[in-house]
This record gives structure tokens, C-alpha cells and sequence, in this order.
């Protein structure tokens, strides 16, 4: 049973850290201002979202198994409060800080519109954090973290979202817009007129 | 309210034309060439009909910028002389 909750807690965590990768390439990608490849626009937050849901269970799976194996003894305290644990306080206190941000995260994504787009976007910010703690907490406390293969998904993790970044910063061209060049009048519908405040077009 | 139908209102000033609320909403808005939504009834808040209400209201969740409202009236009138696009 101990067993069963050991190696459940690690390969929740590194699912969660799969995922997690996920959903920040989608946030950074989303704000390219184009859609993915082969993906209408909606279907990037869309996917954004479903990916983070699934990653706050799968969290859940790992600090609930982990809770309850008696070899870390952790105590309840320690899924909220970083550094304070006796099992590898520095490393563990990463994965926590990074829980607790995921947590808020989801928290105040789910009131967003309550929040205002503002307050949101500034609390969203701290998912830049969040997501290198969880890479630096699987590096350094994860059981299998002197493998191969772990160190291998690491780096496909934080290519990823490199290639992410690099598809937000580097292909857009501020001069033409985001849609590209603007068509010339010639080929724009004449009965799409933009609306104003001073109401529609006569 | 459902019954009777809404109204769309985009809050000009928080759209950032990222163009996911015209692809949702193809029925009542169309797309310009920066991404920004054009009423297709030509309204300054569109109308929606009774069987959209529902997908209006995912892109009002869905909107990056929080810029769109379902609001519960239906529009008042006609618009005086906003040309009509049939629907797509």
C-alpha cells in the first residue's frame, strides 16, 4: 500500500508537470495575437483552460498520495506552508509555493469576471512563477530525478514552452497588425460598416 | 428573458480585437481585418436571438478581454439605416 501511494504521488507529479507545460505554452501562444495552426481562435483558451482543470486533479492526485505516504511524513501544514516540512524543506518548498499558486490561479481564473480583466491579468502573472518552482521541484526532489528519461521530459517541458515564447515574440510584425495588412478597400464587403459610439452607419 | 432574446454589448474600449467572440457568434457578428466584431444587423448592440442566448453567454465567458456583455433586453427598434448581412 505505501508502495502503491509512492509511486502513484510520483507519476501524478510528473503528469501534472506534463500538463502544466501545456497550459503555459497555450497562455503564451494564445497571446500571439493568431491562431494555432489547424485551430480556430476560440480553441486556444478553450484548451487552456480544460488543461489547467485537469492538471489542478491531477495535483490534487499528487499532494493526496504523498499526504498520506508515511515516508516524506508530511503534515497537513505542509501543503500550504513552503520550507516548513522536515523532508527536504528547500525542494519540497518549491513544489508547495508552486501549489499555492496554482491554486490561487484557478481560484481567481474561475472569478474572472468578477475580478475585472485587470486585477486577473496581474494575478495571472504569477503563472511565470509557478511553472519553473514545479520544474525545479521535480529536478530536485523527485525520486526518479537523476534519470535519463526524467531529465528527458524536463527538457521537452521547457522546450516547449521556450518554442511558445519564441512563436508569441518572435513571428509577429507590430507594423502589419496581428491579421496582417489591412485588404484594400476594394475587397472589404461595403455593408460591414464598423460600429461607433455615435451609433450605426447611416 | 431567455424568450424574448438579448442584446450584445462590447465595451469598445476593453476590445482588443482578438476575433474569438466573431467566430462563436458567426450569426451575429462578423470579423474586420484587424479581428475587431461588426454586427451583422448592424446595431450598435446586436440583437440575439432567443436559440443563441446560450452560445452568446460562452463567448461572454470565453472573451480574453471580458469586453462582451449579454445584456437581457432585446434591442428596442429597428436601426434607422443600418444595412442588414444575411446570416451565415
Amino acid at each position: 500500500m505505501n508502495e502503491a501511494l509512492w509511486y502513484t504521488g510520483r507519476g501524478a507529479g510528473l503528469v501534472t508537470l506534463v500538463l502544466l507545460t501545456v497550459v503555459v505554452a497555450l497562455g503564451v501562444a494564445s497571446r500571439a495575437g493568431r491562431p494555432l495552426p489547424g485551430l480556430p481562435r476560440f480553441a486556444t483558451p478553450v484548451l487552456h483552460r480544460n488543461a489547467s482543470l485537469l492538471a489542478v486533479v491531477l495535483l490534487g492526485v499528487h499532494v493526496g498520495s504523498l499526504l498520506f505516504d508515511p515516508y516524506a511524513q508530511l503534515r497537513l501544514v505542509d501543503l500550504m506552508l513552503p520550507f516548513a516540512g522536515a523532508y527536504r524543506p528547500l525542494w519540497l518548498g518549491l513544489g508547495t509555493l508552486a501549489f499555492d499558486l496554482v491554486v490561487a490561479l484557478v481560484i481567481t481564473s474561475l472569478l474572472r469576471s468578477r475580478l475585472g480583466a485587470t486585477a486577473w491579468r496581474r494575478i495571472h502573472w504569477a503563472a511565470y512563477a509557478a511553472w519553473p518552482l514545479a520544474v525545479l521541484h521535480g529536478l530536485g526532489t523527485g525520486t526518479d530525478a537523476g534519470t535519463a528519461w526524467l531529465r528527458a521530459v524536463t527538457a521537452v517541458c521547457v522546450l516547449t514552452v521556450a518554442m511558445a515564447g519564441a512563436y508569441r515574440l518572435l513571428l509577429p510584425d507590430p507594423a502589419t497588425g496581428p491579421l496582417g495588412p489591412p485588404a484594400p478597400p476594394g475587397n472589404r464587403d461595403p455593408r460591414l460598416t464598423p460600429l461607433t459610439i455615435s451609433g450605426p452607419p447611416r | 428573458m431567455s424568450r424574448r432574446g438579448a442584446r450584445l454589448h462590447i465595451d469598445w474600449t476593453a476590445c482588443e480585437g482578438r476575433g474569438l467572440c466573431s467566430e462563436m457568434l458567426t450569426e451575429i457578428l462578423a470579423i474586420d481585418d484587424w479581428g475587431y466584431p461588426l454586427a451583422r444587423d448592424g446595431r450598435p448592440e446586436p440583437a440575439v436571438p432567443r436559440e443563441l442566448v446560450a452560445h452568446a453567454r460562452r463567448a461572454e465567458r470565453l472573451c480574453p478581454r471580458l469586453a462582451l456583455r449579454v445584456l437581457p433586453e432585446p434591442p428596442p427598434t429597428r436601426p434607422q439605416g443600418g444595412s442588414q448581412l444575411p446570416p451565415s
